[in-house]
């Protein structure tokens, strides 16, 4: 068995994906790709971080691998692994060095939530000397000059576990993701929901408000991800206050008082 | 009692002798010549059996309260049990005891002899919504509805004074439940409507003035408040359009001679001036009915809640702006100039600008401009200079609402339920719980100790060394980061002689950390003294010592007190701490205190517990006896709250266990902690030789 072929045109992206941009962000972001500097993504959940990187990838035309970290990554999980077969052992690259060795862009999701010692991997590819060292094959890749590494994270998450290492976040360009501003919103709503504008507009103003408890018992406000939910099971004909009590207060929360609270606001507006 | 009592069938009533027997027993101490229990007797001989015990049984429970309480429970119960179901009673037995803990006997007695109102008021229960019920969801509605807290209490009258909401403490004004949970819903909304759409705006006292234009003031105040309901509702149907349907079933008829004068207050971007207008216009005329949500204004109070809020913002904003504009430093730029935008943003929020540049405030400052505008109207230039941290701390302010809540001389103090088994029910904020430090005592207890157990603490050392989380290979996985090798050649041989090639060939490596936090609870009561105390504090240093190397989390706090306003926790050391000599000298300096109230001493560790991210979280208790206080908090009493503590504690996934010195702990220990969770040492000189063992035994 030969080892797996790499086909990074399965990661490229064909069709243009949506994206309102909030800023300057595509156009720093393309400048420091072509700079070679990594960027860091930093917003709450469901702002946008992941559709910008769709969205970059498309534009520069590069495929585009995404992980998602989760406590049990490994370094092994990022740069790849023998494998065994009948009567000898294969190499199989991971998802970064898939990526070092296309030139695509390597996109690392909630990086916090990777075991810290996992992270370190990234630091030699990410300052100049864009280098991946394979200590089981002995190789060391180079990265070319379309390889690009992005990694994301949400500072709002309180917790000190959840931090990046002040070694890991000083190589990188950072661009900070809010929510947007509540007229983009409406229109990001209503372009990915078909919802329309005015129940698009009064989802937002109900996410302003859930986004006012932020603190008072909840976490975190009502995302632009949970607002299209709401407003696409509107469009197939949910009623407006069970759509927002399913897709964004149960959703949110557990606290039986904190869903009334918000489902009596979803109640008013609609 | 007789022998016909005690042999009979239970079936029977008792007669009026034989109650009177049993009441004289329970009531002994408050009896006199003149004051006999016949009358209550005689009555309670007419009632069944089972409502006699009933009556006995409570009769029993509040004397221990209690004796003059009960005097008075057994007078009025008989009138009570009739008139009332049984659950209804309960409450009303609950009530009168929550009353004679709060206010004293003579309240309490008041409610026992007014078990008719008592009565009636349950009877309205049904369709009664309280407004204790409805307020953590309402304030949380209303914190969505615009970002300023507002707080919610209980009134006669219907207002607010822009701070605070004041709503009745119960509503029974629509037929059902509901429908009155909703009447609070809209009753709240239309006060935070007052505020929200500027009533109140700008000179609050502007309002009074315009009255007192007329002829008769209070006449005019009444017809504003008619009118200004008006137009809030109209603002209430363009913002919040589902609340308004509801608000709609409640709405009263505008009179007809109004329409024309009201037009212009349902119209977008009416204000308070236009109400003021419609006011002249309409003033001599009979007042409509007021529709049920409808408040009152009380301009003193608004004069008063904003004027101390006006000035506590100001100076926050101008602190928060000198952090925007200065960094980290606090000293801003001498030539940074904020301004507002003349134009409001998308969400009609105020824009702050630095330099001519749109600023994106933080949510706090934006909160604090969306607070002063709602008050002003507008944000004066005055405010938008940026000052340095001029010693106002508004989180350190002593409110004035806070001495009425009496937590004032209470000052950093924690309260806390407890549990009273005869009721079964909690006594509401009974005990009043402090922490306080342990003053550090620097002589040589820790050396010499440390020094005594010098081989046992090898040993210690060694063993829980072998317990620290380290890295650990597992082998023969079905994937992982290396190859298992050993595994590899098994496989292939089993594939050379033609069996099936095994999949499990890699190596996996994963740390086992050990996530482990535990509270050491220590007994300072009075009767530790001597050798008890000096075997604790050996304890805590060799434990110390083993904890350090296993690099668990841990913190020490010694518990005592007298009475339950006189709750003292003790701290030696804090889960963020450090190891360090103060920490030792405190252990060295632990003393003998007072008495064992453990109940609220449990439920405050776990309480610290609970803000510790831990997989493991444990409770250990280190105890000579049984909980016993000054005031009653003894035997099955004081038992049964620290059952109830350590029931509480269980549900929020903490592990107690207890190690004890007291021979008679069998008796009462499984049943507080549960068989398995407690350790009872026979020479308290052995508990430091054990104390590490059973550490290691608990957590491994």
């Amino acid at each position: 068995m030969k080892s797996r072929a790499l086909q990074p045109e399965s990661f490229l992206i064909t069709r243009e994906p949506y994206y309102e941009a909030q800023g300057e962000e595509i156009s720093l972001f393309e400048k420091a790709y072509r700079n070679l500097i990594p960027v860091l993504l930093k917003g709450p959940t469901g702002c946008g971080k992941t559709r910008f990187m769709e969205h970059m990838a498309w534009r520069l035309q590069r495929p585009l691998i995404t992980v998602s970290c989760h406590d049990d990554l490994t370094a092994s999980d990022l740069v790849g692994r023998y494998l065994i077969t009948a009567d000898q052992t294969v190499w199989m690259d991971g998802p970064l060095a898939q990526a070092v060795r296309c030139g695509g862009i390597c996109y690392l999701d909630e990086i916090v939530e990777a075991r810290k010692d996992t992270t370190v991997v990234i630091h030699p590819l990410a300052d100049d000397r864009r280098l991946l060292p394979i200590e089981k094959t002995g190789e060391v890749l180079a990265a070319p000059a379309e390889f690009g590494l992005a990694i994301s994270y949400n500072p709002g998450y309180q917790s000190v576990l959840k931090d990046l290492k002040q070694s890991t976040r000083q190589r990188f360009v950072a661009l900070e993701f809010h929510y947007p501003s509540p007229d983009l919103e409406q229109k990001i709503v209503d372009h990915e929901s078909g919802v329309g504008a005015e129940r698009a507009a009064k989802l937002v103003r109900f996410a302003a408000m859930t986004r006012n408890l932020k603190g008072s018992g909840l976490e975190e406000g009502a995302s632009t991800r949970l607002l299209v939910h709401a407003a696409k099971l509107m469009v197939s004909g949910v009623s407006a206050p069970y759509a927002c009590q399913s897709a964004i207060a149960q959703a949110l929360t557990d606290d039986p008082e904190m869903i009334a609270a918000i489902n009596e606001l979803s109640r008013s507006l609609f | 009692m007789t022998a016909t009592g005690d042999t009979g069938d239970t079936q029977r009533a008792l007669s009026a002798a034989m109650l009177e027997d049993r009441l004289d027993e329970m009531l002994d101490a408050v009896l006199s010549i003149r004051r006999s229990t016949a009358t209550a007797a005689a009555a309670l001989a007419g009632l069944a059996r089972a409502d006699q015990d009933y009556a006995c049984h409570w009769i029993e429970v509040i004397a221990k309260t209690n004796p003059e309480l009960a005097y008075h429970f057994a007078s009025h119960v008989t009138a009570a049990i009739t008139r009332m179901r049984r659950e209804d009673s309960d409450a009303w037995i609950i009530e009168a005891m929550d009353t004679y803990d709060k206010l004293g006997l003579y309240p309490a007695v008041a409610v026992l002899a007014d078990a008719e109102s008592f009565a009636a008021v349950r009877d309205g229960q049904a369709r009664t919504a309280t407004l204790e019920a409805s307020a953590p969801m309402l304030e949380l509605f209303l914190q969505g509805l615009s970002g300023r807290k507002l707080k919610l209490a209980p009134s006669e009258r219907l207002y607010t004074d822009t701070t605070t909401l004041f709503l009745p403490a119960r509503l029974a004004v629509l037929p059902t439940r509901d429908a009155n949970r909703m009447l609070y819903k809209i009753m709240a909304t239309h006060l935070w409507a007052q505020g929200w759409f500027g009533t109140f705006r700008g000179d609050p006292r502007a309002l009074r003035a315009e009255w007192e234009r007329y002829a008769e003031p209070e006449r005019a105040a009444q017809l504003f408040c008619a009118l200004e309901t008006i137009r809030l509702d109209a603002c209430l149907e363009r913002e919040l359009p589902g609340l308004y349907r509801e608000l709609r079933t409640l709405r009263t008829e505008v009179p007809a001679a109004w329409k024309e004068a009201c037009a212009p207050l349902a119209k977008k971007g009416a204000s308070v001036d236009d109400t003021h207008q419609a006011v002249a216009a309409l003033y001599g005329g009979a007042l409509p009915v007021a529709p049920v949500y409808q408040g009152i204004i009380d301009v003193d109070a608004v004069v008063q809640a904003m004027g101390e809020r006006i000035q506590q913002e100001r100076a926050a904003l101008q602190n928060a702006l000198a952090k925007l504009a200065g960094g980290q430093s606090h000293t801003p730029p001498p030539d940074a100039r904020f301004t507002v935008s003349e134009e409001p943003g998308p969400q009609g929020e105020v824009q702050l600008m630095l330099d001519g540049q749109l600023l994106a405030a933080p949510p706090d400052v934006q909160n604090l401009l969306q607070s002063i505008f709602q008050d002003l109207g507008g944000i004066p230039d005055e405010y938008l200079v940026a000052a340095g941290d001029g010693g106002y701390a508004p989180d350190n302010e002593k409110r004035a609402e806070d001495v009425w809540k009496g937590t004032y001389h209470e000052d950093g103090a924690f309260l806390y339920n407890e549990w009273d088994h005869r009721r079964e029910h909690y006594r509401k904020d009974w005990c009043v719980l402090r922490e306080l430090d342990v003053h550090p005592v620097h002589d040589a207890f820790v050396r010499e100790t440390l020094r005594k157990y010098a081989g046992l603490s090898a040993r210690l050392r060694k063993t829980f060394e072998a317990l620290r989380g380290e890295n650990a290979v597992q082998r023969r996985r079905k994937n992982g980061d290396d190859i298992d090798f050993d595994a590899l050649v098994d496989a292939l041989a089993d594939l050379k002689s033609g069996r099936e090639l095994g999949d499990r060939l890699f190596l996996r490596s994963r740390r086992i950390a050990r996530n482990i936090a535990v509270m050491l609870m220590v007994d300072m009561s009075g009767s530790t003294k001597g050798w008890i105390n000096d075997a604790e504090r050996e304890s805590l240093v060799l434990l110390s010592e083993a904890l350090e190397i296993l690099g668990d989390r841990y913190a020490i706090y010694g518990f005592s007190g007298t009475t339950r306003k006189r709750c003292e926790l003790y701290r030696v050391k804090e889960f963020a701490e450090p190891y360090t000599d103060l920490v030792r000298a405190r252990i060295s300096g632990i003393r003998p205190q007072d008495y064992t109230r453990m109940g609220v001493a449990i439920r405050h560790l776990c309480k610290r517990l609970d803000q510790v991210d831990a997989r493991t979280k444990l409770l250990i208790t280190l105890s000579d006896g049984k909980p016993d206080d000054y005031d009653g908090y003894r035997g099955e009493y004081g038992i049964e709250d620290t059952r109830q503590a350590l029931l509480e504690a269980k549900r929020s996934g903490i592990h107690a266990f207890c190690i004890t010195i007291d021979h008679d702990a069998r008796a009462y220990l499984p049943h507080m902690y549960g068989p398995a969770n407690y350790v009872l040492i026979d020479d308290v000189r052995k508990l430091p030789l054990k104390i590490s063992d059973i550490y290691r035994h608990l957590t491994s």
